[in-house]
């Protein structure tokens, strides 16, 4: 059931950020986006490294960096194509890491989704810090779409930004 | 931060306590998410206990599959650096995940099973479970 409510997709994506925890902890944030395509920004922590000598942070946070990334640009891709909030899980993710994060400087995680079919979302992406042609990792994966209704009521108004009477008659209806 | 310890001295220590926690102590992303890691004669399983901020899912609740991903990084580069005891702490030329079902809220295992240990790559087949009937 297509959504009507006039959402902007930078607060979509804040909002669908902002309700995961672990994110929250490694305090991501939304850079930037354009149709499709969704840039989030890590900001970089000492609790966060993966070689205590050099100070690099751990591959496992660029993979998370990029796997939200992804799903945030799957959900931001759903929503601009179908006019419908739906959380899609991840079915695989290949990295690729082509150089160490230089320490002391955030990582900006790039990701598109390229192609939306009836079941799968198919997306690409890269992390980066200084220069988008000088990547740090480039990751391929696809995603399961799912039945918009297995969002949750509560999470669907998270995502919408909304607890006002209107919005709730409206998601009363959907469900 | 901690000062500069010798990674094969701290191998060695740990194959004759044969505890590895020791390692994990030192990467400060391993203690982020809370991994752990424990013997069982030659075997290494690694555990990552329920931790309500590694969540990514808030519906389920389920596990980020990112955190997922980043448990079983981890537990290979110190299953590589067990079996090698090299002075140096390997690095991830790729990885793959297959998410076979979600990781909910709930203790996570890994086991690593070393497929090929070249001179200067080697190959790694991770699984991670949470109950113990199928992966």
């Amino acid at each position: 059931m297509p959504i009507t409510a006039q959402i902007d997709l930078p607060d979509l994506a804040t909002r669908f950020i902002g309700q995961l925890a672990h994110c929250q902890r490694l305090g991501l944030t939304v850079h930037h986006i354009e149709t499709n395509k969704v840039e989030l920004k890590l900001p970089y922590s000492t609790d966060l490294v993966g070689y205590p000598d050099t100070g690099v942070v751990h591959g496992g946070v660029i993979t998370t960096l990029i796997d939200t990334a992804c799903g945030c640009a799957v959900v931001c891709a759903i929503f601009e194509q179908f006019q419908s909030l739906e959380i899609s899980p991840t079915l695989d993710l290949r990295v690729d890491y082509m150089r160490p994060a230089e320490p002391h400087k955030p990582i900006y995680g790039l990701a598109e989704c390229y192609k939306l079919t009836s079941n799968i979302a198919f997306v690409r992406a890269l992390a980066y810090q200084d220069d988008v042609e000088q990547p740090i990792a480039h990751a391929v994966a696809t995603f399961m779409r799912i039945s918009a209704e297995m969002v949750g009521d509560e999470f669907r108004q998270a995502l919408l930004g909304q607890v006002d009477t209107q919005a709730s008659a409206k998601d009363g209806q959907q469900s | 931060m901690t000062t500069a310890v010798s990674v094969k001295q701290l191998i060695k220590q740990a194959k004759s306590d044969n505890d590895f926690s020791g390692l994990l102590q030192h990467v400060p992303y391993a203690k982020f998410i809370g991994m752990q890691v424990e013997s069982f004669g030659d075997e290494l399983v690694f555990k990552l206990p329920a931790n309500p901020n590694n969540i990514g899912n808030p519906v389920l609740p389920a596990i980020h599959g990112g955190v997922i991903a980043g448990f079983m990084e981890m537990s290979a580069i110190v299953q590589l650096m067990v079996l090698m005891q090299t002075d140096s702490v390997p690095k991830i030329v790729d990885f793959a995940i297959d998410y076979l079902r979600a990781g909910y809220h709930k203790d996570s295992f890994v086991e690593c099973k070393i497929t090929r240990q070249g001179r200067r790559v080697a190959n790694v087949n991770i699984n991670c479970w949470q109950t113990s009937d199928i992966y």
